[in-house]
């Protein structure tokens, strides 16, 4: 019994942030009067650029916001950019009283919208939770359980990895309506935890069998069986993983219009295809689509700058989903 | 009940996570930890694998099926549905731009992806940056679809787009300086051909010929200057006025410059003697033009220049454009996925290396292309690789930024695939076939993913 030999590590973390080495460079080459001005301006050139750049990354969204932040007679009269007075001398001048709550005051008292926030809720919900408690009792099994053909699973599970959605929309409609839940949000639930799920086995299984043998040993030792084994052991050391798991999941089914627009119940859709329901007459519901666009990406944004390491490291082992 | 497993855990990890190095960690007495239970582990797995199996596996098999048969699913009709996917031009179309797709998306994210990554790596602020670049992969295709709608919108007062796009091209190309102005019917003025206008009269250096224009909105006009009755010219020249021939309130008498008459600065006139030009000038800010001596006697014609329609910007989405501009929506999403990919790459690439081909006196430009980029060559397989199998699927943005009038030019087989099952099109088995198409396609990426988790587990 090895058990209690030494305080095991952490389990190491799935995203590989290799050592950098340190600013201590060995000693700078002497270089030339010529060639260290031409790093500097060189240094000025990356950083200006970097700006324009960046800058240019924001304008989209930007003018997006806002437009949003207009009334719709304004938006269809000129630019969403003379908010600021670009006869001024730079940084512009920001016509502030241009700005009013109208769009959102409409978008905020339309039932239609908010319905469909609730629903959109209601699907990401359930479906980032399911993804990841049958995902980690999948990986834990591959990991930790021994039965026949245990690898040949997992690498059918892993070879499912890439199959595209799309290739189910049909098949999968067909078993539905079957089933009864072609159209209902259950359905949709379903949907994405199917598809969640390679991922999801994927990621959680190689993070488990990492976790130290001893500590597993120990567990047992102390009498655990099989499901205390994996609610007190196995699901905490996991946390990293499962987060990373979760806000990916959660991102992506908030996301999604494919799916919903197909399997969705039509009358209560989530925002993705109600927004998508007013697309046709741009011009005309710029008013509803421009509020109601920053409205669904609200809750992704606020995710992702809380939660960016746990997303860049999902992202980083989702590489060739 | 066997103890020891075939296949044990401690055999270490596969895919990313891969074992460190050194070897094998030393296996102590193989107990039970790992019980051989098939039952506990069927119940652990069930969920997964019945969801798996009914969702994604047996899909595949039924598209196949559904894909050799009709519209109805009832006649067998073998490889048509292929065939029709190759032979009919709106399909042709979609295949055509899912290859554009692939090609351009990935490479310029790609590119874009590495120079980012190299350059944040130089500036204290590089995290903010890459925030900013990474970001829109936050957001829904949905939104970003409506965002780029509004980038693109064609008219230059509106799309941001074509905003910067006339303004550049302004700055480069005169535009016209009273679009939409024209003579009176029936005046001295008549049109003659191209969008020019000549007098029917020759025009001598006694009296000065007045030429009265209407079609300016009054207000554009506000701002001009009064329109002044042209002296004779000294020298035997030709002068004479360009104005605008109407005042607010109808007060006014045509052909005669009343009081509050605006005048037409910067319009060219020319004098035509046998069909060609002998003598030009550009009237001033009271609309005042004179022509020299060679002029007298000769026609006085209005170039079509003076009225071209302002230059409107490029159609972003029109049938031509449609598809490279939604690319580049995707490429505002998906660049920073690509940094962020290869920034880490970056990071694990060993300083001294770049530091000792500097001393060695090479240049930034020879560190980078020689050392650097061959460095990362697998982050760059990886990176390129997922953005391909991701734009093969995509489906979003085509079918929220391309106005309907384009959709048909911007069409991809996902939206196909789309419009086939579930929209207009009514034939799941064109349906199916295509996605049997896009399944073939990722085939050789799901060979590529299992056989590098079987090389690893082996190891």
């Amino acid at each position: 019994m090895t058990a209690q030999r030494t305080t095991p590590p952490p389990p190491p973390r799935p995203s590989s942030t290799p050592v950098s080495t340190a600013k201590t460079a060995p000693a700078r080459p002497k270089r030339s009067p010529a060639s260290r001005v031409a790093a500097l301006t060189g240094h000025w050139a990356v950083r200006f650029a970097l700006i324009v750049v960046g800058l240019f990354w924001l304008m989209p969204t930007a003018g997006l916001l806002s437009s949003s932040l207009r009334d719709r007679t304004e938006i269809a009269s000129s630019g969403w950019w003379k908010v600021f007075d670009l006869n001024s001398s730079f940084p512009w001048v920001l016509n502030a009283d241009q700005f009013t709550t109208t769009n959102y005051d409409a978008l905020l008292s339309n039932d239609a919208v908010m319905e469909s926030l609730v629903t959109t809720l209601y699907i990401t919900v359930p479906a980032t939770v399911l993804v990841v408690l049958i995902g980690a009792l999948a990986g834990y099994a591959f990991a930790w359980l021994d039965f026949p053909g245990r690898d040949w699973w997992f690498l059918a599970v892993v070879g499912l990895l890439v199959v595209p959605v799309q290739v189910a929309l049909v098949p999968v409609a067909k078993l539905f309506n079957t089933l009864g839940i072609f159209e209902t949000t259950p359905g949709v639930v379903i949907f994405h935890t199917a598809f969640g799920l390679p991922f999801a086995v994927f990621l959680l299984r190689n993070f488990f069998a990492e976790i130290p043998r001893e500590l597993l040993e120990a567990a047992r030792l102390d009498g655990a069986g099989e499901i205390r084994l994996f609610t007190r052991v196995v699901l905490p050391l996991g946390g990293p993983a499962i987060a990373s798991l979760g806000i990916f999941q959660f991102l992506w089914v908030w996301n999604d219009m494919l799916v919903a627009l197909i399997f969705a119940d039509g009358t209560n859709p989530p925002i993705t295809v109600a927004l998508q329901q007013q697309v046709r007459q741009f011009g005309a519901n710029i008013d509803v689509l421009a509020p109601g666009a920053f409205v669904s990406m609200v809750i992704p944004l606020a995710v992702f700058f809380a939660f960016q390491r746990q997303f860049v490291s999902g992202v980083m082992a989702g590489a060739v989903k | 009940m066997t103890s020891a497993s075939p296949n044990p855990p401690e055999q270490g990890p596969v895919g990313p996570v891969a074992s460190a190095p050194g070897g094998p960690k030393p296996v102590p007495v193989r107990i039970s930890v790992i019980r051989t239970r098939p039952w506990t582990a069927a119940a652990f797995l069930l969920p997964a694998l019945v969801l798996l199996g009914a969702l994604v596996a047996y899909p595949i098999g039924y598209s196949v099926y559904r894909s050799f048969f009709d519209a109805d699913g009832t006649g067998f009709i073998g490889l048509d549905n292929y065939t029709e996917i190759f032979t009919d031009s709106t399909y042709l179309t979609a295949v055509k731009n899912n290859l554009i797709w692939v090609v351009l998306a990935p490479t310029i994210a790609t590119v874009l992806g590495l120079i980012f990554a190299v350059l944040t790596e130089r500036v204290r602020w590089g995290t903010a940056f890459k925030l900013i670049v990474f970001m829109p992969m936050a957001i829904s295709m949905l939104a970003a679809g409506i965002i780029f709608r509004l980038v693109y919108e064609q008219d230059p007062d509106r799309g941001v787009a074509n905003a910067v796009w006339t303004g550049i091209h302004d700055t480069f190309t005169d535009s016209s300086a009273w679009p939409g102005a024209h003579p009176r019917p029936n005046g001295d003025l008549a049109p003659s051909g191209g969008g020019s206008f000549t007098t029917k009269a020759t025009v001598g250096s006694a009296d000065p010929a007045a030429l009265p224009l209407v079609g300016v909105p009054p207000r554009e006009a506000a701002g001009a200057g009064a329109a002044k009755q042209a002296q004779p010219a000294e020298d035997g020249g030709v002068s004479g006025t360009v104005w605008l021939d109407f005042v607010r309130g109808g007060a006014s008498k045509p052909g005669v410059i009343d009081k509050g008459e605006k005048a037409l600065a910067g319009i060219t006139v020319e004098a035509v003697r046998n069909g060609e030009v002998v003598a030009s000038a550009t009237t001033g800010d009271d609309g005042v033009y004179t022509l020299p001596a060679s002029a007298d006697g000769a026609q006085l014609r209005l170039p079509a220049s003076n009225f071209a329609a302002p230059y409107n910007g490029v159609d972003w989405l029109g049938p031509a454009l449609v598809t490279p501009s939604i690319i580049g929506s995707y490429i505002w999403m998906w660049a920073g996925f690509a940094m962020v990919l290869i920034a880490a790459g970056l990071a694990g690439v060993p300083r001294e290396l770049l530091e000792q081909a500097r001393v060695d006196g090479a240049s930034e430009w020879q560190v980078f292309r020689k050392i650097t980029v061959p460095l990362l060559a697998p982050v760059l397989a990886v990176v390129t690789v997922t953005l391909m199998i991701n734009v093969l699927k995509i489906f979003d943005l085509v079918y929220i930024i391309a106005p309907s009038a384009s959709q048909e030019d911007a069409n991809v087989l996902a939206l196909q695939l789309y419009l086939s099952s579930f929209g207009t099109g009514n034939n799941q088995g064109l349906g199916s076939a295509i996605a049997v198409l896009l399944l073939l396609l990722v085939v050789p990426v799901m060979v590529f993913n299992i056989r590098r988790l079987r090389r690893e587990s082996r190891r």
